[in-house]
């Protein structure tokens, strides 16, 4: 296997390949090769909006060769929190990266004009995309498409109006329906004025032994569909979360004063597959087909003339745009939904900013005149429309703080205590209990993703943990997804691939790895990544965890500071940082 | 005819050859049918392209979208709907009545078999098929289904299926 890192400056309007056989041995790929080439690009202090700051993608060893290995990583400074910036995105960019032959990209520099660019195997292009500076994310796509090469096997990656306006937490669309989400990406994109990427290849990629290869495939493709590992994501999706979540009182809702939503049952994952759901699809490589599509329809006349829009959902965005804003139907959901897709806003920011804001208003810490007399009340679906776009051109001074995170809104405005960030990170759709909280606050990239403490959270509410346990999982758990997003897998799939079959994957594909080069990889990878953190300033010990998370009662009941404190502490000693 | 003539099948593994050489001793014990590749419901498709891997998996074992005999392609984008394109094993071939070697040749069974060493990379089979089924890879040769049904068992959704059909002559 061919271990390339390409590379792309925008300011010299050049591109060249450089072999890593190294990085990818010592690191393996995906988030690992990842730290490490942001280590090497982006010195300490770095601005993340200058030319010096860059943008790396990465994939791993078993993308596109094996079956749910579907992520492709960025690895970027994030204009969000000033620290490490990590997003994963499935779609079909890193089966695009493989078959052009390309495991990581790193681009650097900025364009003297709006460009995107093509990559064709190792035909690099970086043409002119003034004509579609401003275009919405969807629009955007449906242009390149008939622009460039590869239909069927290419992935287009893009931007909206809210990254080339610096949103710091614009996202970049990918493939239509996934994202990377998190983070600011988006506004990454839009400082380098690049619109967008189109990615397509026709490499094969030949194992050592086909024999073994067929034989694991075989094996890793039955326990994906065969069995109930992943059946979640398959049937209603993650979005059945909404009232399994309500019922544990676990529910963020209307800024997280209440834990539980009295019209949940509305917005559930059930009513949007029983009405609105019209299909599902998959990355590239995946048999679950875990991306639902809904189908928007409104009248725009009395003379039965509809729009029909198809939108993505997961429970993610139903909780930040739903529970979370008070939005009492799906309908509602999916055109704010659809708002963020257009305008290229992550959900999860955009909902928690928002949030903020409603109650900002309400309180008096904002009027009528720093909002454009836009209404932000709890369901009020059409003002929160207005205020979305209004986010994304960053329309007055109260928008452009909007934009830059609730975090830096509440510095200004007030209201820090109901900013509901971790890390400057608006939070994900779970009041579960400390283990949510700490371990978002402590995680690399400030994710429910880093190490899933909803989970370990509600696994405790079946049978009773102590703090100690707790912080062994957040540990564990922050290690082994070091490794798992060094492949780069789909967390979903994270039943499939136990250490065993990890470890016989990667033989199949030439790489002889034990458990424990597993273990101290993971470790390591993790080490690399928090001396990133603290380089530029991210600091455990005075990290702020608003007040509102201990005055609303969680799956766990009430969470009280000193438990996470004591958390805080054992996590750090466990660490060896005390 | 020669295994090795055969598109694909100088490639596969033992195991494999045995199993593509199944198929056609079932067509010799039932000489009235012929297998073939059908797209059952291509509305169900949810293009995880793991047909178009099986085929390069099991049939040249190799990982690769452009060895695959079978494709799935898209039209307007992921929020369009997916296109199956397989050979529909035709009952009068336009690939093999347009290849001037007799590389693509018509057995008596009605199916086409492809003899790479008789091809010379005109392009006249691809162009005959108005389906799309025959591509061409980086050899300049075509690749064309076997109907080996080897892609069904990795649809998940029963988009593909084997279907007998009566064998010309039988």
């Amino acid at each position: 296997m061919l271990r390339k890192v390409l590379y792309i400056d925008l300011s010299k309007g050049e591109s060249w390949i450089v072999e890593r056989q190294d990085l990818f041995e010592e690191w393996m790929g995906g988030t690992g090769v990842g730290i490490r080439l942001l280590q090497e690009e982006c010195p300490t202090g770095t601005d993340p909006l200058s030319p010096q700051s860059p943008i790396i993608f990465s994939i791993g060893p078993l993308n596109g060769i094996f079956p749910v290995a579907t992520k492709t990583v960025a690895t970027f400074k994030s204009p969000l929190t000033g620290e490490l910036g990590e997003s994963y995105a499935g779609g079909r960019l890193s089966l695009a990266l493989r078959f052009a032959g390309h495991e990581a990209v790193v681009i650097r520099g900025k364009a003297e004009r709006p460009v995107y660019i093509s990559i064709n195997n190792g035909d690099v292009k970086i043409k002119d995309a003034t004509s579609i500076w401003g275009i919405d994310a969807q629009t955007t796509g449906v242009i390149l498409r008939d622009r460039e090469t590869g239909v069927g096997r290419r992935s287009i990656i893009r931007i909206g109006p809210a990254g080339e306006n610096l949103v710091r937490y614009a996202c970049v669309v990918v493939d239509t329906y996934r994202h990377f989400g998190r983070l600011g990406l988006g506004a990454v994109f839009g400082s380098k004025r690049l619109k967008a990427l189109v990615i397509s290849g026709t490499e094969t990629v030949e194992v050592p032994d086909p024999k073994r290869y067929r034989e694991v495939y075989n094996r890793l493709y039955a326990t994906t569909v065969k069995t109930d590992v992943m059946e979640k994501y398959h049937d209603i999706g993650t979005s059945v979360n909404i009232n399994v979540l309500n019922w544990l009182k676990g529910l963020p809702t209307k800024n997280f004063q209440l834990s539980a939503f009295a019209e949940a049952e509305k917005i559930s994952g059930e009513m949007f597959a029983e009405m609105y759901l019209i299909r599902r699809f998959s990355c590239a490589g995946c048999p679950i087909g875990c991306v639902h599509i809904a189908a928007l329809k409104s009248a725009y006349s009395t003379h039965h003339e509809f729009e029909v829009r198809k939108v993505s959902y997961d429970y993610e965005p139903i909780y930040s745009l739903g529970s979370n804003l008070g939005i009492e139907s799906a309908e509602g959901i999916l055109q704010l939904i659809d708002v963020c897709e257009r305008t290229g806003l992550d959900v999860m920011s955009a909902g928690v900013v928002l949030s903020w804001a409603t109650e900002a208003l309400d309180k008096g810490l904002i009027t009528p005149a720093d909002t454009l007399n836009v209404s932000l009340k709890w369901n009020d679906v059409d003002g929160y429309t207005k205020a979305l776009e209004n986010i994304a051109k960053s329309s007055n001074e109260f928008y452009s703080a909007l934009a830059r995170g609730a975090d830096y809104a509440a510095a200004k405005y007030g209201g820090i205590e109901f900013a509901m960030t971790l890390g400057k990170n608006e939070v994900s759709g779970y009041h579960t209990g400390p283990a949510s909280i700490v371990g978002q606050l402590v995680g690399v990239r400030h994710s429910h993703l880093d190490n899933a403490g909803y989970s370990i959270d509600q696994k405790a509410a079946k049978k009773p943990m102590d703090a100690e346990a707790m912080v062994n999982e957040i540990i564990k758990e922050d290690n082994s997804r070091g490794v798992f997003n060094s492949l780069v897998g789909c967390l979903f799939a994270r039943g499939v691939y136990t250490e065993d079959n990890i470890i016989d994957a990667l033989g199949a594909v030439g790489i002889t790895k034990s458990k424990d080069d597993l273990q101290d990889l993971g470790k390591r990878i993790f080490d690399e990544k928090y001396k990133f953190k603290v380089q530029e300033g991210f600091d455990l010990t005075h990290a702020h965890i608003p007040r509102r998370f201990y005055e609303t009662v969680s799956t766990l009941g009430t969470v009280t500071p000193e438990t996470v404190d004591e958390m805080l502490r054992l996590y750090r000693k466990k660490r060896g940082w005390s | 005819m020669q295994e090795s003539q055969v598109a694909g099948v100088a490639d596969l593994e033992p195991d494999k050859k045995s199993e593509v050489a199944k198929a056609e001793v079932t067509n010799s014990q039932k000489p009235k049918l012929r297998r073939r590749l059908k797209v059952a419901h291509p509305e169900r498709c949810i293009g995880c392209l793991g047909c178009m891997f099986a085929c390069s998996r099991i049939r040249t074992g190799t990982v690769s979208l452009q060895n695959s005999a079978i494709k799935v392609l898209t039209q307007g984008g992921i929020e369009g709907d997916y296109r199956v394109v397989v050979c529909r094993g035709c009952d009068d071939p336009p690939c093999a009545r347009a290849c001037p070697t007799g590389a693509m040749e018509k057995r008596p069974n009605g199916s086409v078999v492809f003899h790479k060493d008789r091809c010379i990379g005109c392009g006249s089979c691809e162009k005959a098929c108005l389906v799309g089924a025959i591509s061409f890879g980086k050899e300049k040769k075509p690749i064309k289904c076997i109907h080996c049904g080897a892609c069904v068992d990795f649809c998940p959704h029963d988009v593909l299926t084997m279907e007998e059909i009566p064998a010309e002559g039988g």
